[in-house]
C-alpha cells in the first residue's frame, strides 16, 4: 500500500464522515477489507476505483443502508446511529445515489421535499410554500424546471438535478455524490461543480465518486483509490499524477498482460455486415449521440465504455429493443443478441436448456402447423452445448439450476443458434468464473473466424482480447479508436475514463 | 446532437403562481374522464324510464353506491401504495354477519344473548381490524404475494360466513345496529352522508397529510421512499388495517339497507370495486390516482346497475351488459390516460 503523507490543513477537529478500519463481506466476496477514510469539513474527497472495487459498499456503510462487519463509521465525530433510525442518518448524510430515487407520479416540488415538512406544521403539507421553496431552489441553480411538473415527464438529466437539489437542500454537513455526472451534460456538470465549491466553502464535506478522473483534478483536494476492496492509495490530489492514479486503479496484472492485452489474430475481412450511421438514441442508461460504426464479416469490434456512456444503448438499438431518434442501422442478415442482464432478458429460468437454446429458432425447428420437432430441437441444442461447452446433466435441465457461467453460455448459445450474420454481445462474461469466461470468449472468437460480424460491448478488458478493433465511448460519443491489437492498458483506460491522452 | 432538455437560461423563470392552464386542464381531465359518460348515462336513464329522475330513485342509486363506495375507498388506498386486497369482499360480508349474529334474537338466527347492539358494532369493527392486520403483516412483512394470499383469505372469509350459520340469513336486527344503513338525515340516507364524508376525508388526507403523500411515494418508487426515511412497512400495514375496517363499515351499511345479513353478502363485490377504482383513474401499479376519480367510478357503476334494472333488461343479461359497459369505460379511461401531458 502506498500512502502519501500530507492530509491537508487540519481545519476542523472532527471529520464530517469517517470510516475506521471497516470491513464488509458478502458471502464469499470480500467487498471491503480494513478500509479507513475520513472526509473533513470543507473538503471534497474523491473516491475512485474500477467496478467492483468496493465503492458502492463503502457508500452503503456511510449512508446507513448496511452495517460494517468490523470497524466503525463515525459522523461528525459521533458514532453512527442504528440502522433503523433513518431520520438520524438523513440529518447527517445526504446522498445522490447511482440508481434513480425520483418518484415518477409526484411533482418536482414534492420530489425535492420528499418526506420533509416545509413550513411550521409537521404533519400537513403546505403546498404553496413547498412549491415556492422548490422554485427558489431551482432558480438558485439556474435550472428552468417547472416545479409543478410530474417527475415522470422529466429527462434523465432533469431527474438527476431533482435528486441533487434534494440532497443539497437537506442541509447535511456530509454529502455523498455517487457518480452524479454520469448522465449530465457539460454545462450542467459545470454548474454542479460551482455548487460543490460553494458548499465546500460553507464547511460541507463531500465524498465524490466518479469514473471521470479529470473531474477529480478539477474539484477535489484529496483522493482515495480502492481496488478489490482494499485501499491502495490515498493522498492530496496535487501530489498524485494521473498515471499514478490509473496504475493504482488497475493494479499489477499478471506479468504477461501487464501492459498489453493479448491480441486476436487478424482474420481476413469480408463484406460490411453491420452499418450504423448518425445514430442518436435517448435512453435512461446512457443516451447516444451521432455514432457511426461499421462491422465487417469476420471482424470483432469492441465497443468500450463506462456504465452510462451509451455503449450498451448502441447494442440495444442494434438488437431493435430501443427506437433510435435519428440515424440508421443496417444489418445484413440475422442479428444475434446477448443482453446485458441475463436474468432479466436472457432466459426463461424454469425452462430447460434445450428450450432456451432454441427460442430464437422456433420457426426453423417446427414443422407444418407450428408443431415443434423435438428431434430438431435436440440437434440444435446439442450443437450449441458442444460449441460453448455447456455443463448440464441433461438437455432439459432447467436453466435456473445451472451455474452462472453455464446460464450465460445458454444466453450466448441462444443468440448463436439462429446462425446470425451479426452478433451483438453486451458484457457477455460478466459475473462468470474463469473457465466459463474462456469457453464463452472462445465461442465468440470461433464464430468471428467463421465470418460473423461481432459487436462486443464490454467494460471488462479481458473480453477485448477477441476483438480486432476497439472503439471507445465517452458520454454518448465515440471518442477514440484503437485499430490494431495489442492494446495498451494505460492508454485504453485513459481513453475510457475520458482523459485527453494521445492514442 | 445533445438534447438540451436542461435549459441554461435562468429567465424567463416559471413563476410560482403561473400554473400552465393547459397542464391544469389535462390534470383534471384525467380525474373527470367519466363525467361526460355519467351525463350520457343520466340522459339515457331519463329516456329509458321516467322514474329515473324521481328523487326516490336517485336516492336509491346513492344508497346502492354508498356501500360499494366504502370498499372502493378502501381498495384505492391500498392500490395507491402499490398492493391490493381481494379479501375486502370477505370482510364486507363476514364482519357484519358476526356482529349481527351476536346481537340478534335466537328466533332470527342470532345467538339470542340479546347483548347491547353496540357490542355488535364493536365486533364488526374488530373483525375488520383483525383481518386487515393479518393481511397487512403477512403481505408486507412476510412478503406473501398479495394476489394469491388475499384471494385465499377471501375464500376463507366467505366460507366462514357461509358455514357459521349454515347458509342462513340473520334478520330482525336491533335498531342501533342498522342505523347506518336504514336511517336518513334531511331525506338522504345516513350511509350516503358517511360515504361522501369518507371520500372527502380520504381525499384531504391524501392531498395534505404527510402520510397521505408518503403513500403516493411508496406506490411510485418504493426504494426512493425508503431512502427518504419513510416508514414504508408501517404505513403499508396501516393502510391494510384501515381498508379492512372501511370494508367492514361498508358491509354494515349493506346490512342496514336490507335489515339483514345474508350468507352471500359481498360475494363478487370485489370485481365492481376494482372496476370502479380503475376506471376512476386509480393505477393498478400504484402511486397514481385520486379519490375524486374513484368517486366518479362508483357513481358510474351505480347508475349502470340502476338503469339496467329500470329498463327491464332481463336479469339474466344484466351481468353481460354490466361487463360490457365496464370494458367501454376502461377503454375510454385508457384513451384519456395516455393522452396526458
Amino acid at each position: 500500500m502506498q500512502r502519501f503523507s500530507s492530509t491537508g490543513p487540519a481545519t476542523s477537529p472532527a471529520p464530517v464522515g469517517e470510516a475506521e478500519n471497516v470491513s464488509k463481506t458478502f458471502g464469499e466476496t470480500r467487498a471491503l477489507v480494513d478500509v479507513s477514510l475520513a472526509v473533513n469539513a470543507g473538503e471534497c474527497h474523491a473516491l475512485v476505483g474500477r467496478n467492483g472495487a468496493g465503492k458502492s459498499t463503502l457508500v452503503s456503510l456511510f449512508t446507513g443502508l448496511q452495517r460494517p462487519d468490523a470497524g466503525a463509521i463515525r459522523l461528525a465525530g459521533q458514532s453512527a446511529p442504528g440502522l433503523a433510525d433513518r431520520g438520524a442518518w438523513l440529518a447527517r448524510v445526504a446522498c445522490v445515489y447511482q440508481k434513480s430515487m425520483v418518484v415518477p407520479p409526484l411533482t418536482v416540488a414534492e420530489n425535492v421535499f420528499l418526506n420533509r415538512p416545509v413550513g411550521d406544521r409537521r404533519s400537513l403539507v403546505d403546498w404553496k410554500r413547498m412549491r415556492a421553496e422548490a422554485h427558489e431552489l431551482m432558480l438558485d441553480w439556474g435550472f428552468d424546471i417547472d416545479v409543478d411538473q410530474e417527475a415522470s415527464t422529466l429527462t434523465v438529466e432533469q431527474r438527476q438535478i431533482v435528486e441533487i437539489a434534494r440532497a443539497l437542500s437537506i442541509g447535511a454537513r456530509f454529502l455523498i455524490l455517487d457518480e452524479p455526472t454520469a448522465a449530465l451534460e457539460k454545462a450542467a456538470v459545470d454548474r454542479l461543480f460551482e455548487r460543490v465549491r460553494r458548499l465546500r466553502e460553507g464547511g460541507v464535506g463531500v465524498l465524490y465518486i466518479s469514473h471521470h478522473l479529470e473531474e477529480i483534478y478539477e474539484i477535489c483536494q484529496r483522493v482515495t483509490v480502492l481496488r478489490d476492496g482494499e485501499l491502495v492509495l490515498t493522498g492530496n490530489v496535487g501530489d498524485i499524477g494521473l498515471a499514478q492514479l490509473i496504475a493504482a486503479m488497475v493494479g499489477s496484472a499478471p506479468p504477461r498482460r501487464a501492459t498489453e492485452i493479448e491480441a486476436a489474430r487478424t482474420a481476413v475481412l469480408g463484406e460490411t455486415s453491420l452499418e450504423i450511421k448518425g445514430l442518436n438514441v435517448a435512453s435512461r442508461s446512457g443516451s447516444v449521440y451521432d455514432v457511426d460504426l461499421t462491422v465487417r464479416a469476420g471482424e470483432c469490434v469492441g465497443l468500450v465504455g463506462l456504465r452510462g456512456s451509451g455503449s450498451s444503448t448502441v447494442g440495444d438499438a442494434v438488437a431493435g429493443l430501443l427506437k433510435p431518434r435519428g440515424g440508421s442501422i443496417v444489418a445484413r442478415g440475422v442479428v444475434g443478441y446477448v443482453p446485458q442482464d441475463r436474468h432479466q432478458r436472457g432466459f426463461a429460468p424454469q425452462l430447460g436448456v434445450d428450450e432456451n437454446l432454441t427460442h430464437t429458432v422456433l420457426g426453423r425447428i417446427s414443422g407444418r402447423f407450428g408443431v415443434v420437432s423435438t428431434r430438431r430441437r435436440t440437434e440444435v441444442a446439442t450443437r450449441e452445448v458442444q460449441r460453448l461447452q455447456i455443463v448440464a446433466r441433461t438437455l432439459d435441465q432447467p436453466v435456473s439450476s445451472l451455474s452462472g457461467g453455464n446460464q450465460q453460455k445458454v444466453v450466448v448459445g441462444r443468440a448463436l443458434a439462429a446462425e446470425p450474420a451479426v452478433l451483438v454481445a453486451i458484457n457477455p462474461t460478466v459475473g462468470v468464473d474463469v473457465a466459463s469466461k474462456e469457453a464463452l470468449l472462445d465461442g465468440i472468437a470461433r464464430v468471428r473466424d467463421r465470418g460473423v460480424a461481432v459487436l462486443l460491448i464490454s467494460d471488462d478488458f479481458e473480453d477485448l482480447r477477441v476483438c480486432t478493433r476497439l472503439l471507445v465511448m465517452v458520454r454518448g460519443r465515440i471518442t477514440a479508436s484503437f485499430d490494431r491489437p495489442p492494446w495498451d492498458r494505460q492508454q485504453l483506460i485513459s481513453a475510457v475514463e475520458g482523459l485527453e491522452v494521445a492514442v | 446532437m445533445a438534447e438540451s432538455a436542461v435549459k441554461t437560461k435562468a429567465a424567463p423563470a416559471p413563476g410560482v403562481g403561473r400554473r400552465d392552464f393547459r397542464f391544469l386542464v389535462l390534470k383534471w381531465f384525467r380525474e373527470l374522464t367519466l363525467v361526460p359518460v355519467i351525463v350520457v348515462l343520466m340522459i339515457a336513464g331519463a329516456v329509458v324510464n321516467p322514474v329515473f329522475f324521481t328523487p326516490s330513485n336517485l336516492i336509491n342509486v346513492a344508497e346502492g353506491g354508498a356501500a360499494l363506495g366504502m370498499v372502493v375507498v378502501a381498495e384505492s388506498l391500498i392500490l395507491l401504495t402499490g398492493k391490493f386486497d381481494i379479501s375486502l369482499q370477505g370482510t364486507f360480508g363476514l364482519a357484519p354477519l358476526l356482529g349481527a349474529w351476536l346481537v340478534a334474537p335466537k328466533a332470527s338466527e342470532g345467538l339470542g344473548t340479546e347483548l347491547s347492539p353496540w357490542l355488535g358494532l364493536l365486533v364488526v369493527f374488530l373483525v375488520g381490524l383483525v383481518v386487515g392486520t393479518f393481511n397487512g403483516v403477512l403481505v408486507i412483512k412476510a412478503n406473501f404475494n398479495a394476489f394469491i394470499f388475499t384471494l385465499a383469505m377471501s375464500i376463507l372469509l366467505t366460507g366462514l360466513q357461509l358455514g357459521w350459520l349454515g347458509g342462513q340469513t340473520v334478520y330482525n336486527l336491533p335498531e342501533a345496529f342498522i342505523y347506518l344503513g336504514a336511517e336518513s338525515w334531511f331525506g338522504v340516507p345516513v350511509a350516503v352522508w358517511v360515504t361522501i364524508a369518507t371520500f372527502a376525508v380520504a381525499s384531504w388526507f391524501l392531498r395534505y397529510h404527510r402520510i397521505g403523500r408518503a403513500m403516493y411515494a411508496i406506490g411510485g418508487n418504493l426504494e426512493a421512499a425508503r431512502a427518504a426515511g419513510i416508514s414504508v412497512d408501517r404505513i403499508r400495514i396501516g393502510v391494510f388495517m384501515v381498508a379492512s375496517v372501511l370494508a367492514a363499515i361498508g358491509g354494515l351499511m349493506q346490512a342496514g339497507r336490507v335489515t339483514a345479513v345474508t350468507a352471500g353478502q359481498g360475494s363478487n363485490l370485489i370485481f365492481s370495486v376494482f372496476a370502479a377504482a380503475v376506471i376512476g383513474g386509480i393505477a393498478l401499479e400504484g402511486g397514481r390516482g385520486r379519490m375524486i376519480g374513484a368517486l366518479t367510478g362508483v357513481i358510474l357503476l351505480s347508475l349502470v346497475t340502476n338503469i339496467l334494472t329500470l329498463s327491464n333488461v332481463s336479469s339474466t343479461w344484466i351481468d353481460a351488459v354490466d361487463g360490457a359497459i365496464i370494458l367501454i369505460a376502461l377503454g375510454l379511461a385508457k384513451l384519456i390516460g395516455t393522452e396526458r401531458a
